[in-house]
């Protein structure tokens, strides 16, 4: 078992004619991931990755055709916000969206949209997500994974294979790793992915990976404080950003915090969560959680 | 991406939000000119630069007379304004602008930005106008009004009403403030603004309601369809190595640290700097080449770092997803080839094609050290930058 996806899962990528669709198309097809259409419009009937998937003009034509199950975006960014509409007016239960530089406003009215229509949006700005073993949907090296029981949850792409690095060198394997995007809207944060992780029987335990700026963290801490059965291990990066050079002028004050890595901390701390102050402890840390 | 409150309130002005009559100018006489045009006889000198607290720091000066708009003018124009938003060196003030004197009553807070939490625009109005919001939510939370916007609808009627009511506005002032509020959200959507914010807002003793100050930030990823604020941009008020870097789509911060980092993804380069510090080293920037980096981003990026006269090591630390090591590694050997490479330089590939990346680098014979690990890594590092 696992979360989000499995081997079952049927992928159709939006954007697959481009460098990047076709690049990751293709590496997703190497990993296993049952890869069924692709949509271009205007290349509906042509065929991508060297013959392998169809491309459709349109994502309920694709879906429709093939029985997708997932949407894999690759559209750029000024088309990025209408492609993950399209994808969830063709009520496709989950839309990954790793595009990155989406404006704000746009992601809005697509967050609000996805939100009405009762589907999961995973991104944007994000690496995906992998089940090893089974399927990798997204942009993250799969070699590095290794089938397992830890379930890892990250705002930063790069910084969650490095969680993976250190737990696979451990001989530690992941149930699921999720990117859930570095945007300030994204579609599932991180109370969704850990009570998934907490609702998965055969995930033990969780690495949770932020950043400075919001109030996404502290919120998880305490929904982890009251609802987690398992262990939590947590990271958060920035600890040495100077202030006020990334966080808007009034963005954290609805909020009501600042922000920064060591309030995070504090409050991840008191919640129970292991918190661990260097990266590159975040493996060994999880390991001596689940006394293995 | 941030403008001048001139350029802000002309984008105010535009959608219909009442602003001062005022001009934009770099020369004392023509500031003298213009206060003349404006008529009436107070006048307010204001120093244009992007960053707020300008009053305190002597930026923003009452005139009574064409004399004195003529004497803060000269002043204000070619001073160095240091502020707590601009660092102790402070910025220097290429323009003011000269705006017509109110006849102030009250001054309120109005500001617009998008809540994360929500992931909605969220207004915020406080009676604590001219305080910044910072403090007033500190201080006294209650006192902040907000209504979320509803995307699909806009901002509704009745939430003004609502905010202004809330603010203690009374009679024909309540109708002039809705809507300004609805044109101020019109401005805020329509332009992809990131951030709207006026203080003080000012209600008049004739009752009427102006935006006093104004600061304005766009959202950059939707500059492409707004080429009219694009053109807003002042580079002068912007760090030139960021500049620069923003040519070549890197991410980069100057730090005050000796070690430089080259990462990829912005968590990892976070990380990246926190390690270093574990390490016993400071770092010199925040670097994120970005996830489709080229060999000729790397490049730039490599160049970028050296350029920096207090980085005594450099540490590249690239975990690859879309990027390929290898592609990393030819880019740090074209880069260092081109380059008198006078500082040791730190390297750590993982990830898709990590060993032939490595190889690459081993067999350039260029002394690149490389690593094994974030915390070998670090170690390394800091160590080299301390003996060097």
């Amino acid at each position: 078992m696992s979360i989000l996806v499995n081997k079952d899962s049927k992928i159709l990528v939006q954007g697959i004619t481009g460098s990047q669709g076709t690049f990751h198309a293709q590496q997703c097809l190497a990993y296993g991931t049952q890869v069924v259409a692709g949509v271009t419009p205007g290349k509906g009937g042509q065929t991508a990755v060297d013959g392998q998937v169809p491309v459709f003009n349109t994502v309920s034509e694709a879906v429709a055709k093939t029985g997708a199950n997932v949407s894999l975006i690759f559209v750029p960014p000024p088309f990025a916000a209408d492609a993950i509409m399209e994808a969830a007016d063709s009520d496709v239960p989950l839309i990954i969206c790793i595009t990155e530089g989406i404006p704000t406003i746009d992601m809005v009215r697509a967050y609000d949209y996805v939100q009405r229509k009762g589907v999961r949006l995973i991104g944007p700005n994000c690496p995906g997500v992998i089940t090893p073993g089974e399927c990798k949907i997204g942009i993250m090296p799969g070699h590095i994974h290794k089938p397992g029981r830890v379930g890892v949850v990250s705002r930063s792409g790069t910084l969650t294979y490095e969680a993976v690095g250190q737990l696979t060198a451990l001989g530690i394997g992941q149930s699921t790793c999720v990117g859930i995007g570095g945007d300030p809207v994204i579609g599932t944060n991180f109370i969704d992915a850990l009570q998934l992780f907490n609702d998965d029987p055969d995930t033990d335990g969780v690495i949770m990976i932020g950043e400075i700026g919001g109030t996404a963290e502290d919120n998880a801490a305490r929904w982890v404080q009251e609802n987690m059965k398992k262990p939590v291990v947590g990271f958060i990066a920035g600890q040495t950003a100077p202030k006020g050079k990334r966080m808007g002028h009034a963005g954290a004050i609805i909020a009501g915090g600042q922000g920064t890595a060591a309030e995070k901390m504090k409050i991840m701390a008191e919640c129970g969560i292991h918190v661990v102050e260097s990266p590159a402890d975040m493996g060994a840390k999880m390991k001596e959680a689940l006394g293995l | 991406m941030k403008v001048h409150e001139f350029q802000a309130k002309q984008v105010l002005a535009r959608f219909g939000v009442p602003v001062p009559k005022s001009g934009v100018t770099d020369s004392v006489d023509e500031a003298v000119e213009i206060a003349k045009g404006l008529g009436g006889s107070v006048w307010v000198v204001k120093a244009q630069i992007h960053a707020g607290g300008r009053g305190k720091g002597g930026g923003v000066k009452l005139a009574r007379s064409l004399d004195e708009v003529r004497q803060h003018a000269k002043a204000i124009l070619g001073m160095t304004l240091v502020t707590h938003q601009t660092g102790p060196e402070g910025k220097l003030v290429n323009r003011i602008l000269v705006e017509e004197g109110q006849n102030i009553d009250q001054e309120l807070y109005f500001g617009i930005v998008i809540d994360r939490a929500t992931s909605s625009p969220v207004i915020m109005a406080s009676r604590e106008g001219g305080m910044e919001i910072e403090e007033v939510a500190e201080e006294n939370p209650d006192a902040i009004l907000r209504e979320v916007i509803d995307i699909a609808t806009g901002m509704s009627a009745y939430q003004a009403r609502r905010l202004a009511f809330g603010l203690g506005l009374q009679g024909k002032t309540v109708n002039k403030a809705v809507k300004l509020m609805m044109a101020c959200y019109k401005a805020f959507e329509a332009s992809d603004a990131a951030m709207l914010e006026i203080n003080p807002l000012m209600i008049s003793k004739e009752g009427d309601v102006v935006a006093l100050d104004c600061k304005m930030e766009f959202d950059e990823n939707a500059m492409f369809r707004h080429k009219d604020l694009a053109e807003m941009r002042d580079l002068t008020e912007e760090d030139a190595k960021e500049i620069e870097a923003a040519k070549f789509d890197l991410n980069y911060i100057t730090l005050s640290g000796t070690v430089g980092c080259m990462v990829n993804g912005a968590g990892l380069a976070m990380a990246t700097m926190d390690i270093i510090k574990h390490a016993g080293a400071e770092p010199a920037n925040f670097l994120d080449v970005g996830g489709g980096a080229t060999q000729e981003r790397v490049e730039a990026a490599f160049k970028l770092i050296l350029s920096d006269d207090s980085v005594k090591a450099v540490l590249i630390n690239i975990f690859g997803g879309i990027v390929r090591c290898d592609m990393i590694a030819r880019g740090v050997i074209e880069a260092a080839k081109n380059l008198d490479l006078q500082v040791p330089v730190v390297v750590r590939l993982e990830g898709t094609n990590a060993e032939e990346g490595l190889k690459l680098l081993e067999d350039s014979g260029l002394g690149l050290i490389p690593a094994k690990g974030l915390a070998a890594a670090a170690t390394k590092v800091a160590e080299v930058a301390k003996g060097a």
